[in-house]
């Protein structure tokens, strides 16, 4: 595994779980795409070498794994379409509330504030 | 014969594609609905039958042989699941149709519903770590539809919440993947039980715990569990019953699976770790639902409960503990799914959920009350139903490996379960019929396929204390099987 994929994988999940953390959405959909972008190198550095060439004819010298490359493949099909929810679920909530960030869950709160309430202290 | 594996995943993907034709044609779709989970049902007992019979069986999608291409496996206890988790589909498909307003609106919720249905069935049959990635992308892709089906602002917001720490967990799962393929060069299940001995063993407790917290977050196991309470209840009922039937359940499958097949020996290192999570996940789970005011809600943090015990009876590491765990599984799919229905046929006919809103429902509906008598009292573990049965497995499991801490917290964690039952019961069903209600419509009217659907699931829980004799023998074999990979890793690689 090459030194500079490795950082660059750990750069990405790195930054991507700081703004996955954030409560602004756009925010939270480039961190999710940061995740997956890191995952996707790693998927990518444990095919094993770089500089091999892909599986064509029967050219006996070692060869790309294929198998990680179409792993990716699906992966990025997959990270895409769901990333195209979230805007979607993001643009409706700004539709809703006209804000960006996370609400908080009312009943959560109802039920924390009955037991500061029936608290005896 | 071998191709019976592929039919639990193609034919609900087929019939939501003949689906998604007829938008706008409700009949249609709901025929094509019904069809497609019934002859789900079918095959699933098929399959069933045969690996019963004859063992695990697999099959390799395209003929690529066995560690490089798509494979299928289903052994006895993805059999088990395969079945229950298709009859839940259809009991909450036929509670859909009933109740006005789930298909009405959305023309997208065949459609979807029979995607999930595909997704639940890869996730059973998977036979390598990548496949089961897949099948969860699918089956969580159409759940996020499914959650925000009203695209109200309540579910937005709790459905963002579900969508954001399901997608970090997958992208944890993905590295996992890289991690794993990296270190063995293998994916596939089968193959990765042989090659995986070679790996050191602290990488090996590495992936092992890597695996456990991926599927730790989508089984909503302690402390990875607190986006379920928040996003299950917003839903409609009869999607938060599917969800609670059997989304968190396919991740117990995915752990017991993983953990068994490719980490045993790393996992029993730390079995007092693991029965420490199974211990915490009860106790939050049943003292959350304890404190909450309304019945999805209370129900949504007794599935965490709930999973608690599935984790106990693996963190045994015996072939007990796992039969134990395998049934609690069968069992609390069926319960959890009725009581769920119940819930939704109370605030269907009530208007609201809040315990304190209601009340003298017994006397209303006498048929709501018994069927939800009997699915509570088999949640808490009340002799003589199934729930005893299960729960006597797994603390007998316990006293054989002398974990006598974590099986009396199991225990007491039963009565708070009872209490917590009893909560519901005295709130809605016990007591005087509220002054609000006019004397002409004191008897609910329910719609007739709803409580059909409920009162079905109810008489399957008799029907596995009835049977409990065979349905746990059967899970001990499951076990044995687990256990044991020889004739499963014999099935896929062929040798």
């Amino acid at each position: 595994m090459s030194a500079a994929l490795a950082f660059g994988a750990g750069a990405l999940v790195a930054c991507g779980t700081y703004l996955v953390l954030q409560r602004t959405l756009t925010r939270v959909v480039i961190g999710f795409a940061l995740l997956a972008h890191g995952a996707n190198l790693v998927l990518l550095a444990a095919g094993g070498r770089a500089g091999r060439p892909p599986i064509v004819g029967d050219d006996p010298s070692p060869l790309a794994d294929p198998l990680a490359q179409a792993m990716i493949l699906t992966a990025i099909v997959i990270t895409f379409g769901v990333t195209a929810f979230m805007l979607a679920l993001a643009y409706r909530s700004w539709q809703l509330s006209h804000d960006d960030l996370v609400e908080d869950d009312l009943e959560d709160r109802r039920i924390a504030r009955l037991g500061k309430e029936t608290d005896p202290k | 014969m071998r191709a019976l594996l592929a039919l639990p995943v193609a034919l609900p993907l087929l019939g939501a594609a003949v689906s998604l034709i007829f938008r706008g044609r409700r009949v249609a779709q709901r025929a094509i609905g019904i069809v497609t989970v019934a002859s789900t049902v079918v095959v699933s007992l098929a399959i069933l039958v045969r690996v019963e019979a004859d063992g695990p069986q697999a099959t390799q999608a395209g003929n690529l042989a066995a560690p490089f291409g798509i494979t299928l496996v289903a052994d006895l206890f993805s059999a088990m699941m395969l079945v229950v988790s298709s009859v839940m589909l259809l009991a909450v498909l036929v509670y859909a149709i009933g109740q006005r307003g789930t298909d009405e609106e959305a023309g997208v919720f065949h459609p979807v519903y029979l995607v999930l249905a595909a997704g639940v069935g890869l996730s059973f049959l998977a036979g390598d770590l990548f496949d089961l990635f897949v099948a969860f992308e699918v089956m969580l892709t159409s759940s996020y539809v499914l959650i925000t089906l009203g695209a109200s602002r309540a579910q937005v917001r709790s459905g963002m919440t579900y969508v954001v720490i399901s997608l970090f967990a997958s992208m944890l799962f993905l590295l996992t993947i890289g991690f794993i393929y990296a270190a063995t060069g293998t994916l596939n299940f089968a193959d990765l039980a042989e090659k995986i001995e070679a790996v050191p063993s602290g990488v090996r407790m590495a992936m092992a715990l890597m695996v456990f917290v991926v599927f730790g977050v989508k089984a909503a196991i302690f402390p990875l569990f607190f986006w379920l309470p928040d996003s299950y209840p917003t839903a409609p009922t009869p999607v938060t019953a599917i969800f609670a039937a059997l989304l968190t359940k396919v991740g117990v499958y995915a752990i017991i699976r993983t953990e068994t097949l490719l980490f045993l020996p790393d996992l029993e290192r730390v079995s007092t770790f693991v029965l420490a999570i199974a211990g915490l996940t009860m106790v939050v789970g049943v003292l959350g639902a304890i404190a909450q005011n309304d019945i999805k809600r209370m129900l949504s943090f007794h599935i965490v409960s709930q999973i608690g015990y599935m984790i106990l009876g693996l963190g045994f590491f015996t072939v007990a503990g796992i039969a134990g765990a395998i049934f609690f599984i069968v069992n609390q799919i069926v319960v959890k799914t009725a009581l769920f229905l119940v819930g939704g046929l109370v605030e269907h006919g009530t208007g609201t959920g809040a315990l304190a809103k209601m009340s003298g429902l017994a006397k209303r509906s006498p048929l709501l009350a018994v069927l939800f008598l009997l699915a509570a009292l088999n949640l808490a573990g009340v002799p003589p139903f199934s729930g005893f049965v299960a729960k006597l497995a797994l603390v007998e499991a316990g006293f054989a490996v002398d974990r006598w801490l974590v099986v009396g917290v199991s225990l007491f964690v039963s009565l708070l379960t009872l209490y917590s039952m009893t909560k519901i019961w005295s709130g809605v069903f016990w007591g005087p019929v509220e002054p609000a209600v006019e004397p002409d419509s004191l008897r609910f009217r329910l719609p007739r396929l709803m409580i059909m659907s409920t009162a079905v699931l109810v008489v399957c829980t008799l029907a596995i204390t009835v049977a409990a004799r065979p349905v746990f023998d059967l899970s001990t074999r499951a076990a044995t099987e687990l256990v044991d990979p020889r004739a499963y890793v014999r099935e896929v690689i062929g040798r």
